[in-house]
Formats: C-alpha cells, structure tokens, sequence
C-alpha cells in the first residue's frame, strides 16, 4: 500500500526569470516520501547567471510540507546568501517563515564546526607513540598512587569499609569456585591425556602423575585461575567503577572527604591479592583430581600409585612457586580493572571500552609477567 | 473545535500490586501544550510512559485520534508510536554516536531517503534547536542544556505530530529554560505539533500551558483540570492551590476556609 502511495506523491519546482528577479514556484506535496526535484540546475543556474539579482517563491500550488522542503529551502537560501542575492522569503506560509527564523535565530558558533581531517601515515604512528607513553605515564602514576594507599593502609590511615573488602572477598572468591572448579578439572583432564599418550609410548603411564601434579602447581593451576579472573572480576572491577564515574559516584565521595583510591580501589586489589593464593591451591588440587580421573579411569593405575607419584614428585617449593606467582597475577588483574575503571569517560560505550581494556591489558600483564618469573625460577634453579 | 488527538480512557496504572493512579479520564486537542503536573512521586512520569507505550495500562485505554494504543497489535502500535517524538529527561542521546548519526538513526529507519537527505535533515534540526555546526560531536562533549536541546532535535526528527517532553527544564538555567520554553511554543506554533510536557516548573506551566491536569498522590487520581492560569484563578483545592502558589498561600488558604 505504501508503495503505490509513494509513487504518487508529487512535487516539483518551476522556475522563471523575469529580468532580474527568478521566481521559484513550489508545486505539489513536498514530504518525506516524495522524490524531490534535484536542485542541484537551480543552484548552479543562480550560481552561473550574474544577472539575478533576487529570488523570490510562489507557493499558490504548494500541497503538504515537512522537514523535506525546509531543508531544501535552506539549501537554496544558503546558496542565495553566498552569491548576494537578495532571497525574499515573505511570500511563503507563515509556518515555513517561523521555521526559517528559528533556524537563522542562533547563528553558528564560530569554530565549532569540525573539520574532516586527513592524517598521513608519519602523523597516525606519531600520535600512536604519544599515546603509549601517555598510558605509561598513566600506569606508572596510578601504581604510585595504589602504593601510596598501601602505605597509609600500613599506617593505619586508610579509610576505607570493610564490609566492602568482606564484600569484595566474597564476591571474587567463593563465587568463583563452581567456574574454576569446571575449568581446572578440564585442563587436568587435558594435560593427563596429552601426556598419557606419548607416556604410553614408553609404557611409563605412571609418570602422567608427575606431568600433571608439576604442571599443574608450576604453571597452569595459576595461570588459568588468573585468566578467568581476569574475565570475571577484573572486567567488574571496571566496569563497576566507570559506572560510578558515569554517575559522579566518584566525585560525590572526593567532595565527602574520601580518597576513592583508599575508598574504591584499596579493598578491590586487597581482596584479589587475598583470594588469590587460595583459589590457585585450589585449582592445583581441581586439576590433579582431573588427572587422576583419566589415569586410573584409562591407563590401569590404582589411586594409591597416583596419589603416591604425586606426593612423592610435587615438592613444597613448586606449590610455593605456583602460589606466588598467583598472588602477583591477582595484583596485575586488580591493577589493571580498577586502572581503567578510574580512567573510565563518561558515557555508556566508555564503560564497555573500560571493561574491554581491563581483560585485555590484564591478560597481557599477566602472560608477561608469567614468562618473566618462569624464566627467573629457571635462572634460580628452584 | 478541533479534534481530539489524545484520549485516555478510564486508565489505571499500576506497577504490580501496587497502584499509582486510578481512574484518569482526560482528552487532549490538537494543538494543545498539554501539562502533566502534581507533586514528586504522584505518577506523572509513569502516566507519560503508558502514553509512549512503555509501560501497559493495568485497565484502560489510550486513543491516538480514532486508534487504540494498547488493545491493537504490535505492529499497529509501532505505526502510531512512529508519529510521537519523546524528549526524556536527560536527552537519552546515544552515547556511542554524534548528534548527527543520533537524529539520523530513526530517519534512517523509518524513511528510504539517501544518507546525503538525511545528513541536511539531521543538519536542519539541529539548526531548529540552535545548534549548528555541532553535528560531529559526542553528547559527552556538549553541556547538559545543549544535550537537551539535542535530544529535542532528535525527538523531532520524523516530524512527529505528538512531542512528549519529561521534565524538560530540569537542570536548566532559567534563562535557558525560559528559551527551552519559547522553543517548544514556536515549534508547536510552526510544526502544528500537539505537546504533552510533564513538568513542575511553575514558570513554564504558566508561561506555555494551556491544558493540564494535577495528580494527587494520595487520592491517587486526578483531581483538577484545566487551564493553568485559569485553575490558579478558580481552584478551590488547597492541594491544587498550594502547588500553583509554591505553598506561599497555605496561611491565606486556611484563612479563606
């Protein structure tokens, strides 16, 4: 139905030169479903002859208007202006003249407009390198400042709530464990078995205990508890505290007094440093479940020769190891969320780009930061 | 006179359990600067959602001219809720998008005109609102006021017949208010638009209303209608009165009694 109608809808513009005057006739219905007339031959025709010197509008066989011929009259008119014509708006209806004086009322504040600019490849990668020192500087000046906050915590000056660090606790660990206990099981599982068919090679399916019970402590008990905690409460750290930015929350509690670094970020990154140890000795343990399943379900070992392998082969420094580096981890991840949670602007795809680069900037911390301790304990010898 | 062009029948509106309002029965003609007003938390604001179809009546109906609002279907609602623009309280522009692409979204939509149209279209409310030259800026990027002015463009992008208003000078300077309020009557006066504006800004119920009614929160309904001007001048309500008044005539109130 409404495609017939469009097909109907007609307008057009006539357009006679008397002498110096061109009058512009408006002819039909001019709203948004109608196919305007271009205007593209008027305006290069009133930018071509010199001899016009007025333009003027007939409106006797003007049907319906909208938004449509207000903005072609202003193309017109804003085209008169530039070439000095003299555009006589009076003959047309006194809706459109309202409108029109609305639109002129408040000129263009000058330099508001924003130019398009074009940046060539030298200025884009300039401006790349500015950028990262700018968040270098960011992060060093926000790790002071966490510092500082530590200091006054040691002090006993930090004031903070501590139902909110009990709430923080509660919130980044014993809800994480049903999530960290499905994953740790499953790279359990995954280290048994890709170890158990090269062990098997060799007849050696005992050792999976070994490869297992080391790998998990050294390296993948922490390393996946950090990852999703980086997923799960580093993206809430920031997307909780660009929320509060959003909606002044942070300013409210400057003006009240309270340091939000103590306030906000002081409790986040105690709580992750506290909870992190544990769910890493608690994944440790999830994923040699995992690798005992497989073993004794596939490879024809008892219980007792696993638990054994695996006592006797995981020594209290590897757990140690394992555990240490977790706790550095859950610094990096608390770090990191509330880092772009504070920097965080003020709109609803800020909070999302927020919590986008608090996983992001997290996880490479944390892989970085995994290597160079790795490499650090192979230098030692422990 | 002239038609009715919003009618609201019998409505009551609750959330739950829980009743706002009961019993409004209310028409408002084409061209009317239609004021919804009370105290804070009477409904007002609740009332203004179940005219935009947010919020489904408990019983009740709203007739935009001769068609329900909410008896009809989903497709027949979309239909006349395209020929309404809402301007909420705090803009509600896109954050993620310039003003521009803002009042280019439903026009985009809902029309098949080329991306050059509708960028002059997007241009031109601007310009309405006072604002040219700010196409290409974020909303983070521009003052409350100016946001406001921004989201009203953006209500009136489809050349919407009905424009619903929240609270529109909350948060302004009074000067900007007063030009918020010169704006909405000269569109209604060019547009030919209907305006409904839930407000408790007496200066702008007296300076541009000419039909409202009070709700009551503890009545919760109705309890006068009218005129603005000419309820402050008749109103025998001391609810009603000390609204009007800003509670300075509560002794003289008494004192009449």
């Amino acid at each position: 139905m409404t495609q017939s109608y469009v097909n109907e809808v007609l307008c057009k513009l006539d357009v006679t030169l008397h002498q110096e005057t061109l009058e512009v006739s408006l002819v039909g219905d001019w709203v948004l479903e109608a196919k305007t007339p271009c205007l593209n031959a008027l305006l290069t025709q009133m930018q071509a002859s010199s001899g016009i010197k007025q333009v003027v509008f007939s409106t006797q066989s003007l049907g319906r208007w909208d938004s449509l011929l207000m903005t072609d009259l202003i193309r017109l008119i804003d085209c008169g202006q530039r070439q000095a014509l003299i555009v006589n708006t009076s003959t047309l209806p006194a809706g459109i003249q309202g409108l029109l004086s609305l639109v002129y009322a408040v000129p263009e504040r000058v330099g508001a407009r924003r130019q398009l600019t074009h940046r060539s490849f030298f200025e884009v990668v300039g401006y790349m390198g500015l950028r990262c020192v700018k968040e270098a500087n960011a992060l060093v000046t926000f790790t002071g400042e966490v510092a500082l906050s530590f200091w006054a915590l040691i002090r006993g000056k930090a004031r903070f709530r501590w139902v909110d660090l009990a709430l923080n606790i509660q919130e980044c660990g014993p809800s994480a464990l049903p999530i960290i206990t499905l994953i740790s099981l499953l790279v359990g599982l995954i280290l048994a078995f890709v170890g158990a068919l090269q062990l098997a090679l060799f007849g050696a399916q005992i050792y999976i205990a070994n490869l297992v019970g080391l790998g998990m402590t050294r390296e993948m008990g922490g390393l996946m508890a950090a990852i999703i905690m980086s997923g799960r409460t580093g993206a809430a750290y920031a997307a909780q505290l660009g929320t509060m930015q959003v909606n002044s929350e942070i300013d409210a509690l400057k003006t009240m007094g309270f340091a939000p670094m103590e306030f906000l970020v002081l409790p986040r990154i105690l709580a992750l440093v506290m909870v992190m140890p544990l769910l890493c000795l608690y994944a440790d343990l999830m994923g040699m479940i995992g690798g005992s399943l497989v073993t004794v379900g596939f490879f024809d070992v008892s219980w007792l020769e696993y638990l054994n392998r695996t006592a006797s082969s995981v020594h209290l420094m590897d757990l140690t190891i394992g555990i240490i580096k977790c706790a550095v981890f859950g610094v990096l991840i608390a770090l990191s969320g509330c880092l772009r949670g504070m920097q965080c602007g003020r709109s609803a795809s800020a909070v999302g780009e927020a919590a986008t680069s608090a996983v992001v900037t997290g996880i490479v911390f944390i892989v970085i930061a995994d290597s160079l301790m790795t490499l650090m304990c192979n230098r030692l010898g422990v | 006179m002239s038609k009715p062009c919003l009618t609201i029948e019998n409505m009551t509106m609750a959330y739950g359990d829980f009743i706002i309002q009961r019993d409004l029965d209310f028409t408002i003609e084409r061209g009317d600067i239609f004021i919804i007003m009370g105290g804070s938390g009477c409904g007002k604001s609740t009332l203004l959602m179940h005219l935009i179809g947010l919020h489904a009546p408990l019983k009740g109906e709203v007739w935009y001219g001769q068609e329900r609002l909410w008896q009809s279907d989903a497709a027949t609602r979309q239909a006349i809720l395209k020929r309404t623009g809402v301007l909420f309280q705090s803009g509600a522009l896109l954050s993620s998008m310039t003003l521009a692409e803002n009042i280019a979204l439903p026009l985009a939509e809902h029309t098949q005109l080329g991306a050059r149209r509708i960028r002059e279209l997007a241009s031109y409310k601007l310009a309405l609102v006072g604002l040219s030259g700010f196409e290409d800026y974020y909303p983070s990027e521009i003052s409350g006021g100016m946001q406001k002015r921004a989201g009203l463009a953006r209500a009136m992008a489809l050349d919407p017949e009905i424009l619903f208003f929240d609270e529109p000078s909350a948060g302004l300077d009074p000067v900007s208010a007063k030009l918020l309020d010169d704006l909405i009557r000269s569109l209604r006066d060019h547009l030919g638009a209907t305006i409904v504006m839930v407000t408790h800004e007496l200066a702008s119920i007296f300076a541009i209303g000419t039909n409202s009614i009070f709700l009551d929160a503890d009545s919760k309904t109705m309890i006068a209608q009218g005129n603005p001007k000419q309820l402050l001048a008749t109103t025998v309500d001391p609810k009603v009165l000390r609204f009007l008044t800003r509670g300075d005539t509560d002794n003289t109130v008494d004192a009449s009694y």
